[in-house]
């Protein structure tokens, strides 16, 4: 068995008298795509940027490629790398320029090389020259995800990277993220409230309910777990419940 | 220091610059209007008065040129920080591995572009609007120049962490911090001129040195070192404080999870 690649050990993080997070432990290994799945406030977009140095945890520690992230932050964000919805690239840029700027702020060699490569590998070449923020939201996610993969990461974060895409480019974008992860295997750690994406893209899910992790294990476990039909139904009778569920 | 790293955040804001007829106009504008306005002012006093209002021009337009170059070295870093806010850029740059020191010498390096460009404009409209030469103070012009700027920095280092800090509602104090400091920073007159009680505060204040010796000079009196000496020496302990100001903001940011909230608000 792998050393993990990302090991949370009892994370909390209160604001104020909102607790965001309370107690998380949970390992990562290398090649595996990781769901944090739970509803608004269930503490996904804190943990992601604990992981990522941008909140510093109250307690517990976060251990990345064996380091510790509160000490050697800046080796660690080297090989990783994220895409979310609160988040954009430049708008007033080209997309090359952006990509290019982010491809020399992570030390990739030959930028221009490198983004060029994975424009192709995304299929929006065409979108070189386009400027940022004229983009579509589905263009616009697939270019973020060509800056989230442009230092090959070793550990991927993807926090709701299909929040507000139809139904077809949210399935297009399910499919690059499994080729990223076929292609360059780094483990992922994905935040989502749609439950197909759970299910297409992740070997294990972590259900996270008012900072807490309330169930782990692949998918199907998940559902038998709280003994509903699918994924889908455990999220809206954890929703309802208004606190934790036990099954 | 990754000196790569730098010059690609760099990049990002002079692309910014180039690619945005806005932006460009915006650099020019206020400095043109308000050399122009005080220049005709002075002009139309002169016209009018008895007494040689010659000196009083050239103070002004000095007054006027040096004193933008503190205000765009100030705005290179808040407005470059506050560019990465307005386009949701901020978590991508502080989540990447990007020193707090590169990002800072990047928005110094935005600063000292913008001071460059804008003041050659104005010493040129200077020269042929009112036969002011800003190259008579020759060698002095550096260190004039880099105090102000560091001044500058300073500033713009403090209205970032204000923006930290407060979030939004505190943008429009990277504008309006430079003019709490003007009133005081002896730009349009000197320290002898203010309330005795003002004055220990204006000559701890570098740009008051600055512009103490920049009316010297067009005086005609023999320029002194000492004056700049003690700019400098003010200014690192600014610029040290300013350092330390936005480093305990960006730990404090960081534990309140302002970071995120100042990019998705």
């Amino acid at each position: 068995m792998p050393a993990p690649l990302l090991e949370v050990t009892n994370l909390a993080k209160s604001f104020g008298t909102f607790t965001a997070v309370k107690s998380v432990t949970f390992n990562v290994n290398p090649g595996e795509v990781v769901g944090l799945l739970g509803v608004n406030g269930a503490g996904k977009t804190t943990l992601l940027s604990m992981i990522l140095g941008l909140i510093t945890p109250d307690s517990g520690s976060i251990r990345v490629f064996g380091m510790d992230l509160a000490k050697q932050r800046l080796a660690i964000l080297k090989r990783t790398n994220f895409c979310t919805t609160y988040a954009s690239l430049p708008s007033n840029l080209k997309v090359k320029h952006n990509l290019r700027i982010f491809a020399r702020l992570y030390g990739v060699k030959n930028p221009s090389r490198k983004v060029d490569e994975l424009l192709e590998l995304l299929e929006i070449t065409r979108l070189a020259d386009s400027i940022t923020g004229r983009l579509s939201a589905g263009e616009s996610t697939r270019v973020n995800l060509a800056k989230a993969i442009l230092n090959d990461p070793d550990l991927l974060m993807l926090d709701e990277p299909t929040a507000s895409l139809d139904p077809d480019i949210a399935d297009k974008v399910r499919k690059l993220v499994r080729r990223v992860q076929h292609d360059r295997s780094p483990a992922i750690l994905y935040t989502s409230h749609n439950m197909r994406d759970i299910e297409e893209v992740c070997d294990r899910v972590l259900f996270l309910h008012q900072g807490s992790i309330l169930a782990q294990g692949t998918p199907a476990e998940i559902v038998d777990h709280f003994q509903e039909a699918d994924l889908e139904n455990v999220f809206i009778k954890v929703a309802r419940s208004g606190e934790v569920v036990t099954p | 220091m990754n000196p790569s790293v730098i010059l690609a955040l760099l990049t990002r804001y002079v692309l910014l610059y180039t690619r945005n007829p806005v932006r460009l106009f915006e650099l020019f504008f206020w400095p043109i209007v308000q050399l122009l306005m005080w220049g005709f002012v002075t002009g139309y006093l002169q016209q009018q008065g008895d007494g040689d209002f010659s000196k009083t021009i050239s103070f002004l337009i000095g007054a006027i040129i040096l004193w933008d170059a503190l205000f765009r070295s100030q705005q290179g870093v808040a407005i470059s920080f506050l560019e990465d806010v307005w386009t949701r850029n901020l978590l991508n740059v502080f989540a990447a591995p990007v020193r707090m020191t590169e990002y800072l010498a990047a928005t110094f390096s935005v600063g000292f572009l913008r001071v460059i460009i804008t003041s050659l404009v104005l010493a040129l409209i200077a020269w042929t609007g009112y036969a002011f030469n800003l190259f008579q103070f020759q060698g002095w012009l550096i260190p004039y120049y880099a105090n102000l700027m560091i001044f500058g920095w300073s500033l713009g280092i403090l209205s970032t962490a204000m923006v930290l800090r407060w979030g939004h509602g505190a943008e429009s104090l990277a504008w309006a911090i430079p003019f709490m400091v003007q009133p005081v920073a002896a730009v349009f007159y000197p320290v002898s001129s203010l309330p005795a009680w003002l004055q220990p505060i204006a000559l701890a204040l570098p740009p008051s040195h600055v512009f103490e010796g920049m009316r010297a000079a067009v005086a005609g009196k023999d320029a002194l070192w000492s004056p700049m000496i003690t700019a400098f020496s003010l200014n690192l302990v600014y610029l040290a404080a300013a350092g330390a100001v936005f480093a305990l903001t960006m730990r404090s940011a960081r534990r309140k999870g302002l970071l995120v909230k100042v990019t998705s608000s």
